[in-house]
Protein backbone atom coordinates (compact mmCIF):
# COMPACT_ATOMS: atom_id res chain seq x y z
CA UNK A 1 0.00 0.00 0.00
CA UNK A 2 1.42 3.53 -0.50
CA UNK A 3 0.96 6.29 1.80
CA UNK A 4 -1.47 8.12 -0.69
CA UNK A 5 -3.89 4.97 0.05
CA UNK A 6 -2.96 5.42 3.96
CA UNK A 7 -4.11 9.16 3.56
CA UNK A 8 -7.45 8.20 1.82
CA UNK A 9 -8.09 5.34 4.12
CA UNK A 10 -7.17 7.62 7.32
CA UNK A 11 -8.79 10.72 5.93
CA UNK A 12 -6.11 12.60 7.04
CA UNK A 13 -3.65 15.95 6.53
CA UNK A 14 -0.45 14.95 4.85
CA UNK A 15 1.65 17.34 6.95
CA UNK A 16 5.29 16.68 6.03
CA UNK A 17 6.39 14.50 3.04
CA UNK A 18 3.65 15.61 0.55
CA UNK A 19 6.13 14.88 -2.12
CA UNK A 20 6.50 10.99 -0.51
CA UNK A 21 3.22 9.72 -0.75
CA UNK A 22 4.38 7.11 -3.46
CA UNK A 23 6.24 5.62 -0.89
CA UNK A 24 5.51 2.21 -0.20
CA UNK A 25 4.47 0.22 3.36
CA UNK A 26 3.87 -3.10 4.49
CA UNK A 27 4.04 -2.75 8.16
CA UNK A 28 3.16 -0.58 11.64
CA UNK A 29 3.56 -0.06 15.19
CA UNK A 30 1.16 1.73 17.22
CA UNK A 31 2.28 3.33 20.38
CA UNK A 32 2.92 6.40 22.50
CA UNK A 33 5.57 5.12 24.86
CA UNK A 34 8.84 5.41 22.56
CA UNK A 35 10.98 2.79 24.69
CA UNK A 36 8.77 0.61 23.29
CA UNK A 37 8.47 1.84 19.62
CA UNK A 38 12.29 1.58 20.12
CA UNK A 39 12.39 -1.97 21.23
CA UNK A 40 9.43 -3.31 18.91
CA UNK A 41 8.95 -1.10 15.85
CA UNK A 42 11.23 -2.35 13.31
CA UNK A 43 12.50 -0.51 10.09
CA UNK A 44 10.03 0.96 7.22
CA UNK A 45 7.20 0.45 9.21
CA UNK A 46 4.63 3.14 10.10
CA UNK A 47 4.71 4.52 13.39
CA UNK A 48 1.25 5.78 14.64
CA UNK A 49 1.01 7.47 17.73
CA UNK A 50 -0.55 10.34 19.55
CA UNK A 51 2.94 11.57 20.84
CA UNK A 52 3.54 15.07 18.87
CA UNK A 53 6.92 16.56 19.97
CA UNK A 54 10.36 16.03 18.03
CA UNK A 55 11.23 13.13 20.19
CA UNK A 56 8.84 11.33 17.81
CA UNK A 57 10.68 12.24 14.76
CA UNK A 58 14.05 11.42 16.24
CA UNK A 59 12.83 7.89 17.16
CA UNK A 60 11.39 7.57 13.87
CA UNK A 61 14.86 8.78 12.36
CA UNK A 62 16.97 5.88 14.68
CA UNK A 63 14.02 3.30 13.88
CA UNK A 64 13.95 4.42 9.94
CA UNK A 65 10.45 4.76 10.39
CA UNK A 66 8.87 5.16 7.15
CA UNK A 67 5.87 7.57 8.13
CA UNK A 68 4.59 9.22 11.81
CA UNK A 69 0.54 8.73 11.67
CA UNK A 70 -0.38 10.75 14.65
CA UNK A 71 -3.63 10.33 15.78
CA UNK A 72 -6.66 11.61 17.57
CA UNK A 73 -6.70 15.09 15.91
CA UNK A 74 -2.62 15.29 16.98
CA UNK A 75 -0.68 17.83 15.03
CA UNK A 76 3.20 17.95 14.85
CA UNK A 77 4.40 20.84 16.91
CA UNK A 78 6.86 24.00 14.28
CA UNK A 79 10.46 22.38 15.96
CA UNK A 80 8.64 18.43 15.07
CA UNK A 81 7.37 19.52 11.89
CA UNK A 82 10.86 21.30 11.02
CA UNK A 83 12.96 18.38 12.30
CA UNK A 84 10.82 16.13 10.39
CA UNK A 85 11.03 18.06 7.04
CA UNK A 86 14.67 18.25 7.95
CA UNK A 87 14.90 14.55 8.04
CA UNK A 88 12.66 13.78 5.05
CA UNK A 89 10.28 11.77 7.26
CA UNK A 90 6.19 12.38 6.46
CA UNK A 91 3.71 13.04 9.11
CA UNK A 92 0.15 12.75 8.02
CA UNK A 93 -2.87 13.70 10.83
CA UNK A 94 -5.86 11.63 11.30
CA UNK A 95 -8.95 12.51 13.69
CA UNK A 96 -9.54 8.72 13.76
CA UNK A 97 -8.65 7.64 17.60
CA UNK A 98 -5.55 5.10 17.60
CA UNK A 99 -7.67 1.85 17.89
CA UNK A 100 -9.46 2.60 14.57
CA UNK A 101 -6.27 3.68 13.13
CA UNK A 102 -4.63 0.57 13.84
CA UNK A 103 -8.15 -1.38 12.97
CA UNK A 104 -8.66 0.71 9.94
CA UNK A 105 -5.43 0.02 8.52
CA UNK A 106 -5.13 -3.48 9.24
CA UNK A 107 -8.74 -4.39 7.59
CA UNK A 108 -6.63 -2.87 4.50
CA UNK A 109 -3.69 -5.54 4.77
CA UNK A 110 -0.98 -3.47 6.85
CA UNK A 111 0.38 -6.07 9.33
CA UNK A 112 1.94 -5.28 12.77
CA UNK A 113 5.86 -5.39 12.31
CA UNK A 114 5.61 -7.80 14.92
CA UNK A 115 3.41 -10.31 16.10
CA UNK A 116 3.60 -10.51 19.72
CA UNK A 117 6.46 -9.78 22.41
CA UNK A 118 8.14 -12.48 24.75
CA UNK A 119 10.89 -14.84 24.70
CA UNK A 120 11.26 -15.80 21.02
CA UNK A 121 8.05 -14.35 19.95
CA UNK A 122 9.08 -11.18 18.59
CA UNK A 123 8.61 -12.63 15.10
CA UNK A 124 9.26 -10.24 12.60
CA UNK A 125 6.93 -11.06 9.50
CA UNK A 126 8.25 -11.23 6.29
CA UNK A 127 7.76 -8.56 3.86
CA UNK A 128 4.89 -8.46 1.88
CA UNK B 1 38.91 -4.72 19.46
CA UNK B 2 41.82 -1.90 18.71
CA UNK B 3 43.03 -3.45 15.28
CA UNK B 4 39.92 -3.62 13.31
CA UNK B 5 38.89 0.08 15.09
CA UNK B 6 38.29 2.61 12.22
CA UNK B 7 36.67 5.30 13.67
CA UNK B 8 36.94 6.98 17.43
CA UNK B 9 35.15 9.93 18.23
CA UNK B 10 34.19 11.67 21.27
CA UNK B 11 30.47 13.58 21.70
CA UNK B 12 29.21 15.60 24.54
CA UNK B 13 25.80 15.84 25.91
CA UNK B 14 24.33 18.63 27.42
CA UNK B 15 21.97 17.70 30.47
CA UNK B 16 18.53 19.45 30.71
CA UNK B 17 18.31 20.15 26.86
CA UNK B 18 15.39 18.21 25.58
CA UNK B 19 15.46 20.12 22.12
CA UNK B 20 18.43 18.81 21.40
CA UNK B 21 18.13 15.02 22.75
CA UNK B 22 19.19 12.20 19.96
CA UNK B 23 20.93 15.06 17.97
CA UNK B 24 24.21 12.76 18.91
CA UNK B 25 22.75 8.94 18.24
CA UNK B 26 21.74 10.78 14.64
CA UNK B 27 25.16 11.69 13.99
CA UNK B 28 26.62 8.25 15.89
CA UNK B 29 24.35 5.73 13.49
CA UNK B 30 25.25 7.97 10.21
CA UNK B 31 28.91 7.61 10.74
CA UNK B 32 28.13 3.48 11.42
CA UNK B 33 26.39 3.34 8.36
CA UNK B 34 28.84 5.24 6.46
CA UNK B 35 31.39 2.40 7.66
CA UNK B 36 30.14 0.09 6.48
CA UNK B 37 28.73 -1.95 9.40
CA UNK B 38 25.40 -4.67 9.36
CA UNK B 39 22.41 -2.63 9.10
CA UNK B 40 21.15 -4.71 12.25
CA UNK B 41 24.49 -3.71 14.19
CA UNK B 42 24.05 -0.20 13.30
CA UNK B 43 19.93 -0.16 13.82
CA UNK B 44 20.74 -1.71 17.68
CA UNK B 45 23.98 0.84 18.11
CA UNK B 46 21.88 3.56 17.50
CA UNK B 47 18.92 2.61 19.45
CA UNK B 48 21.09 2.23 22.64
CA UNK B 49 23.14 5.31 22.21
CA UNK B 50 19.65 7.28 21.83
CA UNK B 51 18.69 5.21 25.01
CA UNK B 52 21.62 6.30 26.80
CA UNK B 53 21.59 9.67 25.25
CA UNK B 54 17.95 10.91 26.94
CA UNK B 55 18.91 9.32 29.83
CA UNK B 56 21.60 11.69 30.21
CA UNK B 57 19.32 14.92 29.16
CA UNK B 58 17.10 13.79 31.61
CA UNK B 59 19.51 13.14 34.75
CA UNK B 60 22.61 13.92 34.52
CA UNK B 61 24.51 17.52 34.56
CA UNK B 62 26.49 16.80 31.44
CA UNK B 63 28.01 13.68 29.52
CA UNK B 64 30.01 11.92 27.14
CA UNK B 65 29.59 9.50 24.65
CA UNK B 66 32.39 7.96 23.34
CA UNK B 67 32.72 5.71 20.05
CA UNK B 68 35.05 2.87 18.65
CA UNK B 69 34.18 1.74 15.69
CA UNK B 70 34.77 -0.99 13.08
CA UNK B 71 32.65 -2.81 10.16
CA UNK B 72 31.97 -5.73 12.88
CA UNK B 73 32.35 -4.29 16.18
CA UNK B 74 31.10 -0.87 17.69
CA UNK B 75 31.61 -0.07 21.53
CA UNK B 76 29.73 2.55 22.86
CA UNK B 77 30.72 4.31 26.14
CA UNK B 78 28.60 6.35 28.09
CA UNK B 79 30.14 8.76 31.11
CA UNK B 80 27.88 11.32 32.91
CA UNK B 81 28.45 13.49 35.92
CA UNK B 82 24.72 13.48 37.63
CA UNK B 83 23.12 12.06 40.84
CA UNK B 84 24.15 7.61 39.83
CA UNK B 85 22.17 5.19 40.58
CA UNK B 86 21.87 3.90 44.13
CA UNK B 87 20.21 0.85 42.98
CA UNK B 88 21.23 -0.62 40.00
CA UNK B 89 19.31 -3.97 40.18
CA UNK B 90 16.37 -1.84 40.75
CA UNK B 91 16.98 0.18 38.23
CA UNK B 92 17.61 -1.97 36.03
CA UNK B 93 13.88 -3.31 36.05
CA UNK B 94 11.29 -2.82 33.33
CA UNK B 95 8.95 -0.28 35.08
CA UNK B 96 11.06 0.84 37.53
CA UNK B 97 11.43 4.75 36.77
CA UNK B 98 12.21 7.77 38.65
CA UNK B 99 11.62 10.18 35.73
CA UNK B 100 10.47 13.50 35.72
CA UNK B 101 6.82 14.49 34.20
CA UNK B 102 8.90 16.25 31.29
CA UNK B 103 10.81 13.29 30.77
CA UNK B 104 7.45 11.50 30.53
CA UNK B 105 5.76 14.00 28.24
CA UNK B 106 7.99 12.93 25.67
CA UNK B 107 7.18 9.13 25.50
CA UNK B 108 9.93 8.31 27.49
CA UNK B 109 10.58 7.40 31.61
CA UNK B 110 8.75 4.46 31.54
CA UNK B 111 11.42 2.27 32.65
CA UNK B 112 12.64 0.60 29.70
CA UNK B 113 15.63 2.52 29.04
CA UNK B 114 18.55 0.87 30.39
CA UNK B 115 16.35 -2.86 30.41
CA UNK B 116 16.59 -1.82 26.64
CA UNK B 117 20.28 -0.43 26.19
CA UNK B 118 20.85 -3.75 27.66
CA UNK B 119 18.23 -5.62 25.87
CA UNK B 120 19.90 -4.61 22.16
CA UNK B 121 23.95 -4.90 23.53
CA UNK B 122 26.13 -8.09 22.97
CA UNK B 123 27.54 -7.04 25.87
CA UNK B 124 26.19 -4.81 28.45
CA UNK B 125 28.62 -2.91 31.51
CA UNK B 126 26.77 -0.44 33.77
CA UNK B 127 28.76 0.81 36.91
CA UNK B 128 27.88 3.96 39.11
CA UNK B 129 28.41 6.20 41.81
CA UNK B 130 25.63 7.96 43.79
CA UNK B 131 26.51 11.89 43.34
CA UNK B 132 29.00 11.56 40.76
CA UNK B 133 28.00 9.62 37.85
CA UNK B 134 27.18 6.53 36.01
CA UNK B 135 29.18 5.26 33.38
CA UNK B 136 27.82 2.31 30.88
CA UNK B 137 30.02 0.42 28.40
CA UNK B 138 28.02 -1.40 25.36
CA UNK B 139 29.21 -3.28 22.96
CA UNK B 140 27.61 -4.73 19.92
CA UNK B 141 30.10 -7.60 17.49
CA UNK B 142 27.28 -9.93 16.57
CA UNK B 143 24.44 -9.90 13.95
CA UNK B 144 21.11 -10.86 15.14
CA UNK B 145 19.00 -12.81 12.99
CA UNK B 146 15.64 -10.77 14.42
CA UNK B 147 16.68 -7.86 16.88
CA UNK B 148 13.73 -7.95 18.85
Amino acid sequence: MTLREVKEILDADVIVGEEQLDKEVHTAFSADLMSDVLAFATTGSMLLTGVTNPQVVRTSEILDIAAIIMVRGKRPSQETAQLAQELRIPILSTKYILFETSGRLHARGIVGCIVKVGDRSDVRRDKV
Amino acid sequence: MSEETKYEGQFAVEGGNFRNAGQVSSRIKNILKDLGCNSDMVRRAAIVTYEAEINIVSYAKKGIIHLQAGPGCIRIEISDEGPGIPDIELAMQEGYSTASPMVREMGFGAGMGLANMKRFSDNFIITSKVNEGTQVVMEIDHVRQMSG
